[in-house]
Parts: structure tokens; sequence; C-alpha cells
């Protein structure tokens, strides 16, 4: 696509200090995200998956820049996000916004859900109390609650319920762009299934742009039109969905892909078991920083870090050695 | 019956709150042969946890109650013997792990102390020998450097790590019965793979029947030989892993089944959804208890409350459309829904 993206991200790094306890002196860096460059397109999803802590919440949250990234720009529409003043930055905020994992932990539970789902319309819009409570309502329908349950708190709502909530909250000042961070996998599948079919009918209706973080590489798969793989910090594959699942052409992301258990007894799949952790980003290995665990790693890999490259269409790698790609029949 | 390790019949587990008894398992009844593996499935708040708590009698600990049914181990009775006997079952043959491997873990002790300590609660072996096989159990399940690794602490460890030094603390004693209470929920795929591949390795080796306890249909049907549903305290469906994929029949089964989204199915479509959620064990609804979110409900269903039937060799369902009365219903009735 030659058309700007929506998000543009361009080396983005986030270092996290590592203070020793005594003299709080810095002794080195967790470098949660290390040099990450991609855009989302208006309108579209995409996912982002990898092993826990590799990063992927700290690139959403400085993305948003609910976290101040070390280095690197981010670009929203085309303008430096890095460059704007106090005026533009309160606009901004309303164009992007999150949802979370934890349908209990980030609803206030001292507040009705009427004041929760109304409040970022309060905080930034000067509307009066009647019209905030009609807002409130047309998004509680919007989001399939039932809009006469707004004097209640959040603990009289299930799981699924809350985080219905959440959305609705998320998509009160019609913002363009939604991290959502893990916002499906808390839930139970029955509930799941309901709350992704919700994101993507509001994704259509209203033309919205999606981070999609979450482990669940199933759910990801159904609902991005790009995902990108992290590992340790980076983005070590980006590809169109079909594409990717198809053909992964890193070792992480084929073996990322091989470790899914699939619902189905008959499919006795060759599974890629990876050996041992992955290792910490305080301390990445030199080099590819897979290659402990890759078993296709040559000596070039252990001291040459690898660029993300363009191997075909719209399908970024960074892997010295990528893999053959095979034939759509061959892996289906 | 010869080959059942474990046999549960009828087993109903509450808690007594002010409005009364909350039964968070009903009337349950399961089994599990030597060397297989049952899984227990369900979404939560279902009874999954309760149902494996009882069975190594902790829910006492968590105040619960059994107030009805036998679980019988090897014949012996265990809803009926003492805490005191218990100690001796729990651990020597009957083993548990949990899905936070902390919550098993003591972080002021080594872990090559905790395996050995472990062993000797049940063995009378000197300490020597025990931290000598509390090294090949680690070394068992997979745990590189075993001798260095023994001498490390929890926190030292990664969340996969942990899990294995759990299981090792489980299976030092090689007991005959492995509970896992979702073993692999807070761990990544990739992490998870493993732990189910060391899962599968040890029950071939030590010839140990595992109850396993997920929510992941994925995990159910790459490990079970069985396969339980439970629904809001009941099971409403259980058969053979190939009975439940191939024919799943009660409602729920097949809802639960058709609303995940699968690797090969077109993206981006409208997902199956069951509508509504499962309701608290404080509040069910007369009849049937999936009623409430049942396609196929009908005037039955909201007053009278089905059994769990064999319907078919070896498969059993609790719901009205498979009972012999409500026969007129069956056959290609579930699977209409049935996508996949
Ligand atoms: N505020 C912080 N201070 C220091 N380190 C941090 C902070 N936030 C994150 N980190 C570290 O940065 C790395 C990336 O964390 P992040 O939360 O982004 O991972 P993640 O990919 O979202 O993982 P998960 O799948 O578990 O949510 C981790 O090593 C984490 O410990
Ligand atoms: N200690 C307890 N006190 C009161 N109710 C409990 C307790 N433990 C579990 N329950 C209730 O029992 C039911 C089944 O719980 P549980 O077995 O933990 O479900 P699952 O493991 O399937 O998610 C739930 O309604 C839960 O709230
Ligand atoms: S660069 Fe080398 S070590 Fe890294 S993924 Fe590719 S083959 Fe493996
Ligand atoms: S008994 Fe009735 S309500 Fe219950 S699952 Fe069967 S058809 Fe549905
Ligand atoms: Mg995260
Ligand atoms: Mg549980």
């Amino acid at each position: 696509m030659t058309q700007q993206p929506l998000i543009d991200v361009r080396n983005l790094k986030k270092y996290f200090p590592i203070k020793t306890g005594l003299f709080n002196r810095v002794v080195g860096h967790v470098k949660a995200v290390d040099d990450v460059t991609f855009g989302i397109h208006q309108g579209e999803t995409f996912g982002l998956v990898g092993e826990s802590g590799c990063g992927k919440s700290t690139l959403g949250r400085a993305i948003l820049q609910l976290q101040k990234p070390t280095s690197g720009e981010v670009l929203f529409d085309g303008r430096s996000v890095q460059q704007m003043n106090a005026k533009q930055l309160r606009h901004l905020r309303q164009d992007m916004q999150i949802i979370f994992q934890d349908p209990f932990g980030s609803l206030n539970p001292r507040f009705h859900i009427r004041d929760i789902i109304g409040e970022p319309l309060r905080v930034h819009q000067q509307v009066s109390a009647a019209e905030i409570d009609k807002r409130v309502v047309e998004l509680m329908e919007l989001v399939g609650l039932d809009a006469t349950r707004r004097n209640r708190y959040p603990h009289e709502f299930s799981g699924g319920q809350r985080q219905r909530i959440g959305i609705a909250r998320a998509i009160a000042l019609n913002p363009r762009f939604i991290v959502a961070d893990e916002a499906v996998s808390a839930l139970d599948v029955s509930v799941q299934s309901q709350v992704l079919n919700l994101l993507m009918k509001l994704q259509k209706e209203l033309g919205l742009t999606f981070l999609f973080i979450a482990h669940g590489l199933n759910v990801v798969r159904h609902i991005s039109d790009r995902i990108g793989v992290m590992y340790l910090g980076r983005l070590v594959e980006v590809g169109r969905t079909e594409e990717l699942f198809a053909n992964p052409r890193h070792p992480y992301t084929a073996a990322l892909l091989s470790a899914i258990p699939r619902p189905s007894p008959h499919r006795k799949q060759e599974r890629i078991v990876l050996q041992g952790d992955v290792p910490s980003p305080a301390n990445p290995p030199a080099g590819c920083r897979f290659h402990p665990r890759c078993i296709y790693a040559q000596d070039k890999c252990r001291v040459l870090s690898p660029e993300l490259v363009t191997l075909a269409s719209e399908h970024q790698v960074a892997c010295h050695y990528p893999l053959e790609a095979l034939s759509h029949s061959e892996v289906i | 019956m010869a080959g059942k390790l474990l046999e549960i019949q009828n087993l109903t587990t509450g808690f007594v709150t002010e409005k009364g008894i909350a039964k968070a398992t009903d009337r349950i009844s399961l089994s599990v042969e030597k060397g297989k593996t049952l899984c227990i499935v369900g979404e939560s708040g279902s009874g999954k946890s309760v149902a494996s708590l009882s069975i190594m009698r902790l829910v006492d600990y968590a105040g619960g109650t059994i107030f009805e049914g036998s679980i019988r181990f090897n014949g012996d009775d265990l809803a009926a013997k003492s805490q005191k006997d218990m100690i001796n079952i729990r651990g020597e043959h009957i083993a548990m792990i949990f899905q936070d491997p902390m919550s098993a873990l003591n972080p002021v002790f080594t872990i090559g102390d905790q395996i050995a300590e472990s062993l000797q609660l049940h063995q009378r072996i000197s300490r020597p020998e025990a931290w000598r096989q509390a090294i090949d159990m680690l070394q068992m399940v997979g745990i590189p450097d075993p001798e260095l690794r023994a001498k490390q602490y929890p926190h030292e460890m990664s969340g996969g790590m942990r899990q294995r030094v759990v299981i090792a603390m489980a299976l030092v004693c090689k007991p005959a019965l492995l509970i896992a209470d979702e073993p692999t929920t807070a761990l990544d795929v990739t992490v998870q793979a493993q732990i189910l591949e060391l899962l599968r390795r040890l029950q071939d080796e030590l010839g140990m029947a595992i109850v396993l306890i997920t929510h992941d249909m994925g995990v159910a049907a790459e490990m079970a030989d069985r396969i339980a549903v439970m629904y809001a305290g009941k099971i409403v469906e259980e058969g053979t892993v190939l009975d439940i994929f191939d024919h799943p029949s009660h409602p729920y089964t097949i809802g639960l089944l058709n609303s995940i989204p699968g690797l090969e199915g077109t993206r981006g479509e409208e997902l199956y959804t069951i509508p509504g959620t499962i309701p608290s064990i404080n509040n069910l609804p007369a009849g049937c208890r999936f009623n409430p979110r049942c396609v196929k409900a009908e005037d039955r269903c909201r007053h009278q409350e089905p059994g769990l039937n064999e319907y078919r060799t070896d498969h059993h369902v609790a719901c009205w459309l498979y009972s012999s009365e409500g026969a007129r219903n069956t056959a290609g009735s579930a699977s209409e829904v049935n996508h996949l």
C-alpha cells in the first residue's frame, strides 16, 4: 500500500532503567521495545503477538504516549506526535484510546457505570449532564448493554459485560485509533466470541483502526488484517494474516504457530517445540536475539542482528536464513 | 470395575451461604482409568476446581463441604476418610498441581530442599538419597543443570521452569493419579507446548492417570482420552475425545466448540455465540440450567432438569433432546449448528 498509514511508527525505542537498590545507580536497561518500525492503515486491524514480556504492551503504550518513548517517532495521520503542542496533544488523546485486559481492575468500583462511561466526555468536552446521559445511553446500546442499568456498580456486571463497559468508555469520544491490549484474553470462549463480534461490528460501523494485542493466536488471526510478531523487543515478522499463517518465514513465527493446540483430536500436527525460555530483555543475546533457541542458527546469527527486510509483498522478516515459502496446499 | 482408578458418584460439594447451600458440584459422576487422561472442560465458575479440590479433600480447607456422594480411589472412599488419612494419600498416591506455580512453592527454601522434603514426608529415606532423587526428578522434567538449579530459589526461575519444578515435586513419589488444574493457563503457548509434552511423556513413563482441568478445547483435544463438559455445577456431556469433538451433542458443547475462532475458518466473519452468560450457582434457573441460553429449549426444559443419560454407547448427555421420551428431537438436530 502506498497510502500513508494512520499510525506510523519509526525506530521506536522504550528502555526502562535498571537501578541498584543502594545508590539508585542505573546499572543497565531493559530494552522493552528496541527499534520498532511499522505502520497501521486507516480502518485496519493490526495484530501483535509474541511471548510474555516481549514488549507488546510497552509498544502499545508508547504509541499512545502513555509512556514516553526513549527515542524514535510516532506519526499520527502524518503529524509527528513528538512535536505536538499541549493543545494538539489533548486532541490526540481523544483520537487514541486503550481497552485493557482486566475487566475487573480497570473500572473504578465506587463509580456508577454511567459515570465510568461518561467520564471522558466530562473531561474532554463541554457538554451538559443531560447530554452526557443521552450519550451514555447511546453508547451502552451500541455495545449491547442494558442502558437501564447505568446506575449500577461494576461488580454487578459479569466479566464480559465489564469488558463492554470498557469498550463503551473507549469509544465515547469517537476515537480513530484503539489499542486493545489483551481485551478478550480473560474471557471464557462463549463470552469472548460475543466481545470479538462487538469489536468487529464497531470497527465496521465507526471505521476504527485497531492495534490488537493478544496471546490467543486463533483470536488474533480471526480479527487481524495484518500481524506483527515480536520477540524480545523487536518485530521479527510482519505480514498479511493469511500469508503469515500459511507461510511463516521466521523460525520463531513457525514455532509459535505450531505450538497452538488445535481443537480437533484428528490433527496431530508436527510441532516444533522450542527449547528453553525467553531470555531476559535486560541482557538479550548478541546477534539475532532468537539464536539460542533457533534450530537453524549459524555463526553469522550469533554476531549479526538481522534487519527487518521485505521478502514478498507486504511480508517482512528479520532473519538471515528465512524459511522457504511453502505453497498454501502444503500447509493446509 | 476393573480398570477404574478413580470413580466419583453423585458428588455434591457446596458452600454454606446466607441464602442456603450453594452447590458448586451437583451430583456429578466421573471416572478415570489407570494410565488414562480425563479432561474436565467448562467456563469459569462451572465447578471444575471445586470438583478437583474435592477429590483431594482440600475443599474442606476452602470452606466447602462434601454433602453427598462417594469418591472411590482404588476402591477406597476418599469422601469418608479423615484428614489424617488423607495426608498419606495426598502426595503419595494422588498429587495435584495448580495454575499458579508460585502458590505451591515456598519462597524461602531452595527447590531441591522442597522436592526432597516432600519425598521424605512419604518415604523413609536419608537426606542425601532424597536429594539425589530430587535431582533425578528435575532432570526428568527437563530442567537444565539440575544440580545447580536444585540450590536455587523459586524467584530465580521463569514461569515455565517453576511449573516444571512443581510437576517434579508432584510426581517425585510416583503417584497413581495426577490432578492438574489449568496447569498451563498462565503460560505462553510455546511453554505450554513444552509442559503438555512433558506431562504426556511422564504419563507414559510412570503409568499414571491424569485429571486435567482446562477451559481450552485445544488442550483437551490434544491430551484427553475422555472429556467431561461441566456447566453450572453439572456434567452436561461426557464421552471419548472423539465422540465429544466429532459428535458433540449437548447444545452447550456444540455452542462452545462453534464459538472458538478456528485456524482454518474464514477470517473476520461473525463468530457463533452462545447468548447470555453462565448463571451463578446462587441463582440457578429452574429446569435445565442451560435453558435461558439454549437455542433448542422447549417448555419442559424450563421446568424439569434432565439427568445424565447414556444416549449412545459410552457417550453421556444431560439434555431432554436425547432422553428416550424426547427422542423425537434427536438425530441431526444438534449438528445443524455444528459447522466444525
Ligand atoms: N514500567 C516498567 N519498568 C521497568 N520494566 C518494565 C516496565 N514495563 C515493562 N517492563 C519490562 O519490559 C518488558 C516488556 O514488557 P511488556 O509489558 O511490554 O510485555 P508484554 O509483551 O506486554 O507481555 P505480556 O504478554 O506478559 O503482557 C518486560 O521485560 C517488562 O518486565
Ligand atoms: N471458597 C468458596 N466459597 C464460596 N464459593 C466458592 C468457593 N470456591 C468456589 N466457589 C464457587 O463455586 C463455583 C465453582 O467454582 P470453581 O470450581 O472454582 O469453578 P471453575 O474452577 O470451574 O472456574 C463458583 O460459583 C464459585 O464462586
Ligand atoms: S537469524 Fe539465524 S538465529 Fe535468527 S532466526 Fe534466523 S536463522 Fe535463526
Ligand atoms: S434440556 Fe432443553 S434447555 Fe437444556 S440443553 Fe437440552 S434442549 Fe437445551
Ligand atoms: Mg502485556
Ligand atoms: Mg478453576
